[in-house]
This record gives structure tokens, C-alpha cells and sequence, in this order.
């Protein structure tokens, strides 16, 4: 297969310096878009590529930025555009890589989002905790000024675009983008209501697009080769390639990038090596914390948006979860909502008390002192938090999905657990995190 | 309102002039004051370790906004310390996949040789341990970060050997 987000990536993981960027055919999408291409002309690229969002939710990137008021219908003032570099999804590691090892190809990628849209200030809002990354990308940006890509009248196109990276404070639920708007503007990171949305109205009430990392790698690629090109590279339904991963007690836990539409029995065996010795595959989170379980009767679905929508997960993040057949479902579960019940911005109701409650019954359930009625009272919490429009937002629909599916999936074990009034498994009872 | 309240709410002067040189760098992109909140609590931190009630109180007069809509922020966030932390701090991965590879064993080690629980620091001063979403180094696991160093495939050994030198007996 064509190696075409990580090109640049070796074994030994270097970061790609600006030269070494060009000599491997980088810019040369910008380079293209300022000569030849109007925004608009980038926009009908973008949309016919029928590229899809990398950061879990699946959005069509085209029909995103189509969203945004441009030329009259537009108010004189800022237009921004965000690069969410917020990787904090359970479970997944991708965007890591990509900006350690490639920041160019962000940079580029940003570049040309921001000059279809029309936007002329950018940042690249990205935790905290990746301070490898949050240098290499400072240091790309330099790079990037110093030779006139960034700053004013790039490539003498008449294009101004100012590029910041904004290193976060924490806290999972600014990987929401209207949450992520919010931390941008210095206040708590609590989601916004929808309509509007911030295509229209989002950082200093000004059109924003926020693009997760993975998505903007692929611009530079789509405008350099067309949308044709980029849909040839899908096995499947979809478009390019994806970044996947797994990992748990897998032999070879990695990331890998490989055709949209790989088979998941592919990345599972081939890739990620099988389960470790004496393990058998008991279940998998197909794309990170928030997705439901599949089991291994699923694993010869392709890695596709609507294939694994149809088996009731998401595809979500692409990088895998791995349950084995000697870690406990339930403690994993637990392990879970402790996390979102920890990470929930507290601003409505069902969230901030619901998650706790769901949480304190699997702690009962994990330590012996679960009764039949507790599993009653998680399906109703499934019911009620899960279903989108009780809460404010999508984190607890989301913290429910892995919850929903191991009920349906592992009943036997929540049962066991409430009849023997006690974890059977051996290597993690009495334990869901700390 | 009377002149004693008026000096009370100027605290400006607290901030050094190289914490205000990098909160105006922030302010040149930001259309209001307020909007540099997170920035000014990293900056001063960085300077400091931690964010103090008295640099609290200085960074919302400096942003003209109340120290109780800044405070409200400040504990929004988890990488922003509101106590005083030591020289690093530990962030420790409890997510997911850290969990499935045996990080709760991990965590006890470290408790053990260091002589702390989460949100501890030890006597010395040298540490202070935390729990962090999700490092994003989940084919590496179990991770977590000493100060800004990510130390990966972490096991009981490893975990000795990195505070070999370190006697329990820890202090809040």
C-alpha cells in the first residue's frame, strides 16, 4: 500500500524538518492552491473527496466547511480555524504521532483549510502533556515564518494567515469542539448549546472550523493529487487511508496506517500480531473509550463508518481496544465511567449525577455486593443518559456505549460476579483504576 | 464604594514584569482581556510552580475580571495547581489500556516508594503524584509522565530503579 499520512514517518520516529518535508513532495498542495486553485476550487476538492472526520464523529469534512459564511454573506472580521489536537480519547494515539513525527504536514494541511475558508488567524489547540509534540510543532511554525509559508501575502497570493499553537490545561471534555471554543476564549470548557453552530458562530462569535489532526493531514494530500485519487485508496465505502491501531494484551500493540475499509481481522492478526501467548480475544472497543464492544464474530467487518455503524459501535478514533479473555469486562466497564464520571464538566444534571451513580453500582457489582435490581439499574441508566438530547452534550451517550454493549455482550460475567459475591477473575479484582 | 475597597482590588503589582511581557504577548490575538485567563494561569505557574491565592487574585486584576470568576476557571482545569506542587510532578495514566496492562499494580509500587497517594507530595519535596486522562501512549503501556519526560512499559523493576533513591515515608 501507498504510505501516505506517515511518508515521513521512519521506524526511528525523527521529526521531518522543513526541508526534508519538500524533498519528499511537501507544500507542493500549497504551492498548487496559491498558483491555481480559488478557495472555492479547494472547497469542491475537499467535498468531492467525500473525506470524512478523523477525530471520531465521522462528519464530512467538505460539507463542514461548506457551512461557513464566505464573501457577502459574511460579516467583515475574523474567520478562525482550529486544529483540535486534544488526544485524549482513551485509548488512542494517533495524532501523537502524526504531529511528533510530521508537523509540516499539519501545518500544510491547516494552511489550506484556513485559505478555503477564509480564515486569517489559526490556532492548534493541543494538550498539554505533549510536549514533544508542542515543540516540533513551534519549531515547524518558525520554520515556516522564516521562509514567508505563514505570516502576510503568502506566495504573493494575497492570503494573510497568522498560525499559534495553544498548549491546553487539561481536562478531556475540550476534545468537544464547542467546549474546546471556550478554553480557546479563557473561560471553563463547558460545551455550548447547538444551534449556532460554531461554523457560523464559534471562537469570539466569529465562523470557526474546528478539524481534528488526522483530518487536516489528508488536505495537502487531496488538493497535491484530487478527489479521485484519494477515493481510489479506500478497500471499502470510504475514502483514503486511517490511522488504526490496538492495543491491551495484544503481541504488537501499535499504529499502523492503513486503506479505509481494512478488514478488522487484518489489523487484529496481521498487524497487531494476535492476543499474547495463553489469551484468547474476548471483545474490542473499535475506535477508543466512548465505542461500543464488538466481539470476535465481528472481526472480519471492514473498517468502515457505516459497516461498523451498522454492528452497533462507531468506528470513533480507529484505534482499537483490545479485551482478553482473563481481564474482567465489568472491571474494564468501571474502569470507564470512572473516567468519564471524572471527566464530565459537571454542567448538566444527568451527567454530572448519573455517571457517579453508574459508577458506584459497578464498584458494587465488582466487589461482590451486587443484587439483581443493580442490573436494572443500569439498563435505565443506558436508557436515560445514553440517549442523545437528555444531556448537553455527547459525553455521556458516549460513556455509555462501551456500558450498553458489555451488557449485552458479557451478561454472563455481571452475573457471575452477583451470584459467586465476587470478581472471578484473578489478575484485576477488587480494581477498576484507582 | 469607599477608598479601602478600591486599593484592595488592584493586585497587579504582584505580577513580575517578565510574567507581564508573556501575558501581553498572548493578549495581541485576544480580543478581551478576560480571554488570556488560561494563558496568564500557565504563564504564572510556570514562574512559580503553582498558582497561590495572592497570584490569583494579582492575574484577575491585571485581566479586570473577579478573582472569583478566574478561581472558577483555575479549578476547571487539571493541569493548572492550585496547591503547591513538588519540584515534578508525576502524572500517572489510569485509563483504559494502562488498566488492562496492570497499571494499578504499577500505581501501588510508586505509592510504596514514594510514600505518597495521589494528590500527595513527598517530604523531600521532589514529587508529587496525579492521575491524567489517557497519555496517548497506549501501545506503550503503562505509561505516565515524570515532569515533562513520558517513561513508557513501565513494570515494578522499572519503577524501582527510577526512585531508587527515594525512602518511603512521604508527607502530604
Amino acid at each position: 500500500m501507498e504510505k501516505v499520512l506517515t511518508r515521513n514517518i521512519g521506524d526511528d520516529l525523527k521529526p521531518t524538518d522543513l526541508a526534508a518535508y519538500e524533498a519528499n513532495g511537501g507544500y507542493q498542495g500549497l504551492h498548487k492552491a496559491m498558483k491555481d486553485l480559488s478557495p472555492k476550487d479547494c472547497q469542491d476538492i475537499v467535498s468531492a473527496s467525500n473525506l470524512r472526520g478523523r477525530g471520531g464523529a465521522g462528519f464530512p469534512t467538505g460539507m463542514k466547511w461548506s457551512f461557513v459564511p464566505v464573501g457577502d454573506k459574511c460579516t467583515p472580521g475574523h474567520k478562525y480555524l482550529v486544529c483540535n489536537a486534544d488526544e485524549m480519547e482513551p485509548g488512542t494515539f494517533k495524532d501523537r504521532l502524526l504531529m511528533e513525527c510530521d508537523p509540516h504536514q499539519l501545518i500544510e494541511g491547516m494552511i489550506l483549510a484556513a485559505y478555503t475558508i477564509g480564515a486569517d488567524l489559526s490556532y492548534i489547540f493541543i494538550r498539554g502533556e505533549y510536549v514533544v509534540a508542542i515543540q516540533r510543532l513551534r519549531d515547524a511554525l518558525a520554520e515556516c515564518y522564516a521562509k514567508g509559508y505563514l505570516g502576510k501575502n503568502i506566495f504573493g497570493s494575497g492570503f494573510d494567515l497568522e498560525m499559534h499553537v495553544h498548549p491546553s490545561a487539561g481536562r478531556y471534555i475540550c476534545g468537544e469542539e464547542t467546549a474546546l471554543i471556550n478554553a480557546l476564549e479563557g473561560k471553563r470548557a463547558n460545551p455550548r448549546a447547538k444551534p449556532p453552530f460554531p461554523q457560523v458562530s464559534g471562537l469570539w462569535g466569529r465562523p470557526t472550523i474546528v478539524n481534528n489532526v488526522e483530518t487536516l493531514c489528508n488536505i495537502p494530500h487531496i488538493i497535491d493529487r484530487g478527489a479521485e485519487w484519494f477515493k481510489s485508496l479506500g478497500r471499502g465505502e470510504d475514502s483514503g487511508t486511517k490511522m488504526f491501531g490496538a492495543s491491551g494484551k495484544v503481541k504488537n500493540p501499535g499504529c499502523w496506517e492503513l486503506p479505509m475499509g481494512t478488514p478488522i481481522r487484518e489489523i487484529f492478526e496481521d498487524y497487531a500480531g494476535g492476543m499474547q501467548e495463553g489469551l484468547q480475544l474476548k471483545g474490542f472497543l473499535p475506535g477508543g473509550g466512548s465505542t461500543d464492544f464488538l466481539v470476535p464474530e465481528h472481526l472480519d467487518l471492514a473498517m468502515d463508518y457505516n459497516v461498523i455503524g451498522k454492528a452497533g459501535s462507531r468506528m470513533g478514533t480507529g484505534t482499537m481496544i483490545i479485551l482478553d479473555d482473563q481481564t474482567c469486562p465489568v472491571g474494564m466497564v468501571l474502569n470507564l465511567i470512572r473516567f468519564f464520571a471524572h471527566e464530565s464538566c459537571g454542567f448538566c444534571t444527568p451527567c454530572r449525577e448519573g455517571l457517579p451513580w453508574t459508577r458506584q453500582v459497578l464498584v458494587n457489582i465488582e466487589e461482590g455486593r451486587g443484587t439483581a435490581e443493580d442490573l436494572g439499574t443500569l439498563a435505565y441508566q443506558v436508557n436515560y443518559i445514553g440517549a442523545i438530547g437528555n444531556t448537553h452534550c455527547a459525553l455521556a451517550p458516549g460513556a455509555m456505549e462501551p456500558l450498553q454493549s458489555a451488557l449485552k455482550y458479557f451478561r454472563d460475567d455481571f452475573d457471575r460476579h452477583i451470584r459467586g459475591s465476587s470478581c472471578p477473575y484473578h489478575s484485576h479484582s477488587h480494581s477498576g483504576g484507582h | 464604594m469607599n477608598d479601602a475597597q478600591m486599593i484592595q482590588t488592584d493586585r497587579t503589582g504582584l505580577l513580575t514584569q517578565e510574567e507581564i511581557r508573556q501575558i501581553d504577548a498572548e493578549l495581541a490575538h485576544i480580543p478581551y482581556k478576560s480571554g488570556a485567563a488560561i494563558d496568564a494561569l500557565k504563564i504564572v505557574q510556570a514562574h512559580r510552580g503553582w498558582v497561590s491565592d495572592e497570584s490569583l487574585q494579582a492575574i484577575a486584576s491585571y485581566l479586570e475580571m473577579s478573582a472569583e470568576e478566574l478561581e472558577g476557571v483555575a479549578t476547571f482545569y487539571n493541569l493548572i495547581y492550585r496547591r503547591p506542587v513538588g519540584e515534578k510532578v508525576i502524572l500517572f495514566c489510569d485509563s483504559v489500556s494502562c488498566w488492562i496492562c496492570g497499571c494499578d499494580k504499577i500505581k501501588a509500587k510508586v505509592s510504596e516508594k514514594l510514600g505518597i497517594d495521589y494528590g500527595q507530595t513527598t517530604a523531600d519535596n521532589h514529587y508529587t503524584l496525579l492521575p491524567v486522562p489517557c497519555l496517548g501512549a497506549c501501545d506503550r503501556a503503562p505509561v505516565m509522565m515524570i515532569g515533562d519526560d513520558l517513561v513508557t512499559h513501565l513494570d515494578e523493576e522499572k519503577i524501582d530503579q527510577l526512585f531508587s533513591d527515594n525512602q518511603s515515608g512521604g508527607d502530604q
